[in-house]
């Protein structure tokens, strides 16, 4: 088993006609993602890469039966796309799309507080279920099947944990990026709430960086559940107030440091990994 | 992205807030000319983007014109914070009762907007709100209704206000929140608003931040769209559209995705070393890009290193290292450099590398490793001559 999504997910593609929407749709069809239906207004009734396009979500659902959506459209209209998978009736929602305005995101999230959906993302790399499902912009081919559950914050990271994951032999049951912007659909917290859940998941390694205070969440949550955790924090070298690359890292006064994450994990007699190599190692330990 | 006080003023004036009497001012003669236009004490304020401006000595009080175009003297043209002082705003001092701290900002966890008041003004909040967290009420917005008029009453009584300023309080809370969403701002904050002894609440600062992603839709701003950086090498990396931060080391870092870059800047740290910035190339990777980001980098002269940390995904290892071979042979650059590849392609780029004489790693912390070495042999040397 996995989390989300499996080898039976039928993906809706919006803005897919878009340059990133095509490359990626087609990297998806390689990988054996189901894609089955693709939107762009003014363009239904047009196919692309054997795939039907559609006005609308709606009409897409009411067509190919769809179950997950991944989102390309380019950050003024996201928003408004986001809104319409889940009015469509979509149970997961992917958002790659970066720079979407905070007071879109504080909308849609209340939005989707009225859905029994869920939604990813944005600003994320999106989630994959090795040999099964890719719903996102990663590298497939790092990715191999396993017991280790992984949740970032970020996209190239993740992929050079995942890399050394693979290469000691360590494959993955399912690994979500929950995007690098301050307001966004899934928590670490949800995450891990998912992973207990999950039969064939035995480990999360958890990727968090400074800004805002999900990891310390997690860290409250994680106490009390039975789920083994290794936790890696990037950032510990940025200066207050200063953004680093993503919109939501940036340390607020003294909130947010990677200091308070890594003493909040600590607490929760979580292990704390100091370098990439040392999450591996780190899990290794715990699963034998 | 951030505005002057005086900008920010002005769009309080637009919404209804009450300000200070003011006026924004380039030269010691306009100062004085206002200072006369107001007819009483002025205060003279730095615009300029940094915290603190008061302690620094970037805000003082003058009795008379005379004065004003003295004091002004001091501070236009010199550096505050290091950022030189290009205009002040000239406005009427205000006799202060009491100082409150207003805000409305956004709140990750709840993925709301918050209220903050308290009636701890004209302070570091950040202290009270480690001190006394007590002392701030925080009131969550409902996303679709807004502010409540029981919530607003409620703030109020928490603040014992006097009764008959009630409806002042009232329009001043709705005009802020009405200003902060039409405006996409992530923060509107006044430290302090003052309850003059007249009886009447005044902003008597007024900061404002916008959301960069919302300036597409907020054509009335680009004009306030100065690069306002402190650094020169900040703000051409803005220019240039590259996210880049200056830290105080001496070893530039170069990678692909923000916590990729993190993660090297925390590495050659953790060897000893010490990081000069943080530089995200984002994906793609091209020759242009690359050329641009070393450019950015060694702007910096106190650099005695790069290294440059890829990790191949989407982006093509070869393409990488074409565009490092090209940036590095048109910049002429004689500090070492350390380049890490790993992922698609990798060997293609680690041979094109090679070639061209360059030490390329696998490992991260590998590559940490060996620029620190290679900076601070490179840093004695430097020192001999």
């Amino acid at each position: 088993m996995s989390i989300l999504i499996d080898k039976n997910t039928r993906v809706l593609v919006q803005g897919i006609t878009g340059k990133e929407g095509i490359f990626h749709t087609e990297e998806m069809l390689k990988y054996g993602t189901k894609i089955v239906a693709g939107v762009t207004p003014g363009k239904g009734g047009q196919t692309i890469l054997g795939v039907p396009v559609y006005d609308f979500a709606v009409d897409a659902v009411k067509e190919q039966d769809v179950n997950a959506s991944i989102i390309f459209v380019p950050a003024p209209f996201a928003a408004d796309a986001i809104m319409e998978a889940l009015s469509a009736g979509i149970k997961l929602v992917v958002a790659i799309t970066d720079g979407i305005p905070v007071r879109d995101m504080i909308k849609v999230s209340y939005f989707l507080d009225r859905y029994d959906s869920r939604l990813i993302g944005p600003n994320c790399p999106g989630i994959i279920t090795p040999g099964e499902c890719k719903i996102g912009i990663m590298p497939g081919h790092i990715f191999t099947t396993g017991k280790v559950g992984v949740i970032s914050r970020s996209g190239t990271l993740t992929y050079e944990v995942v890399n050394a994951l693979t290469l000691a032999g360590l494959g993955q049951s399912t690994c979500i990026g929950i995007g690098g912007d301050p307001i966004i659909g899934t928590s670490f917290t949800d995450a891990l709430k998912l992973f207990k859940d999950d039969t064939l998941t035995s480990i999360v390694a958890l990727i968090g960086e400074i800004g805002g205070s999900d990891e310390e969440d997690a860290a409250n949550y994680i106490k009390s559940v039975d789920l083994p955790m290794v936790a890696f924090i990037a950032g510990r070298t940025a200066p207050p107030g200063k953004r680093m690359g993503h919109a939501g890292a940036i340390i607020s006064g003294n909130l947010g440091t990677a200091e308070a994450k890594i003493k909040a994990f600590q607490k929760a007699h979580i292990p704390v990994a100091d370098t990439v190599p040392d999450i591996v190692r780190l899990i290794k330990e715990i699963m034998s | 992205m951030k505005i002057h006080e005086y900008q920010a003023k002005e769009i309080f004036k637009r919404y209804g807030i009450p300000v200070p009497s003011s006026d924004v001012a380039r030269t010691p003669e306009e100062v004085r000319n206002l200072a006369e236009k107001i007819n009483k004490s002025v205060v003279i304020k730095a615009q300029v983007h940094v915290g603190g401006r008061g302690k620094a000595g970037g805000i003082k009080v003058a009795s008379n014109p005379k004065d004003a175009f003295s004091i002004s003297k001091e501070i236009l043209g010199k550096r505050l914070k290091g950022l030189v002082v290009e205009k002040v705003l000239v406005e009427e001092a205000i006799s202060i009762e009491k100082e409150y701290y207003l805000a409305i900002t956004m709140d990750r966890s709840t993925r709301k907007n918050v209220i903050m008041l308290s009636s701890e003004g004209g302070v570091d909040i950040e202290e009270v709100a480690v001190r006394t967290p007590e002392k701030i009420e925080k009131l969550y917005i409902d996303p679709a209704f807004g502010l409540q008029e029981f919530e607003i009453k409620r703030l109020f009584m928490k603040m014992n206000f006097s009764k008959n300023i009630a409806g002042e309080f009232r329009n001043f809370l709705i005009s802020l929140y009405k200003l902060y969403l039409e405006c996409d701002a992530t923060l509107a904050e006044i430290n302090p608003l003052v309850l003059t002894v007249e009886g009447k609440l005044m902003a008597a600062d007024a900061k404002i931040l916008l959301d960069d992603n919302s300036i597409f839709r907020h054509k009335e701003f680009e004009a306030l769209q100065e690069i306002a950086e402190d650094d020169e090498i900040e703000r051409e990396a803005r220019v240039r559209n590259i996210p880049y931060v200056r830290l105080n080391g001496d070893i530039g870092i170069i990678g692909n995705g923000a916590g990729l870059v993190m993660t090297t800047l925390d590495m050659v740290k953790r060897e000893g070393g010490k990081p000069a910035n943080f530089l995200d190339i984002g994906g793609g990777g091209s020759a242009g890009k690359t050329r641009q980001s070393l450019e950015l980098v060694t702007m910096d002269k106190n650099l005695n290193g790069i290294f440059i940390n890829i990790f191949g995904g989407i982006t093509r290892c070869d393409e990488a290292a074409k565009g490092i071979v090209e940036a590095i042979k048109s910049l002429k650059l004689t500090i070492p450099v350390v380049i890490r590849l790993i992922g698609t392609r990798e060997n293609e780029g680690r041979k094109l590398l090679e070639d061209e004489g360059y030490e390329v790693g696998r490992d991260m912390n590998e590559g940490a490793r060996k620029i620190v070495e290679l900076a601070g042999a490179y840093a004695k040397g430097r020192g001999r001559e």
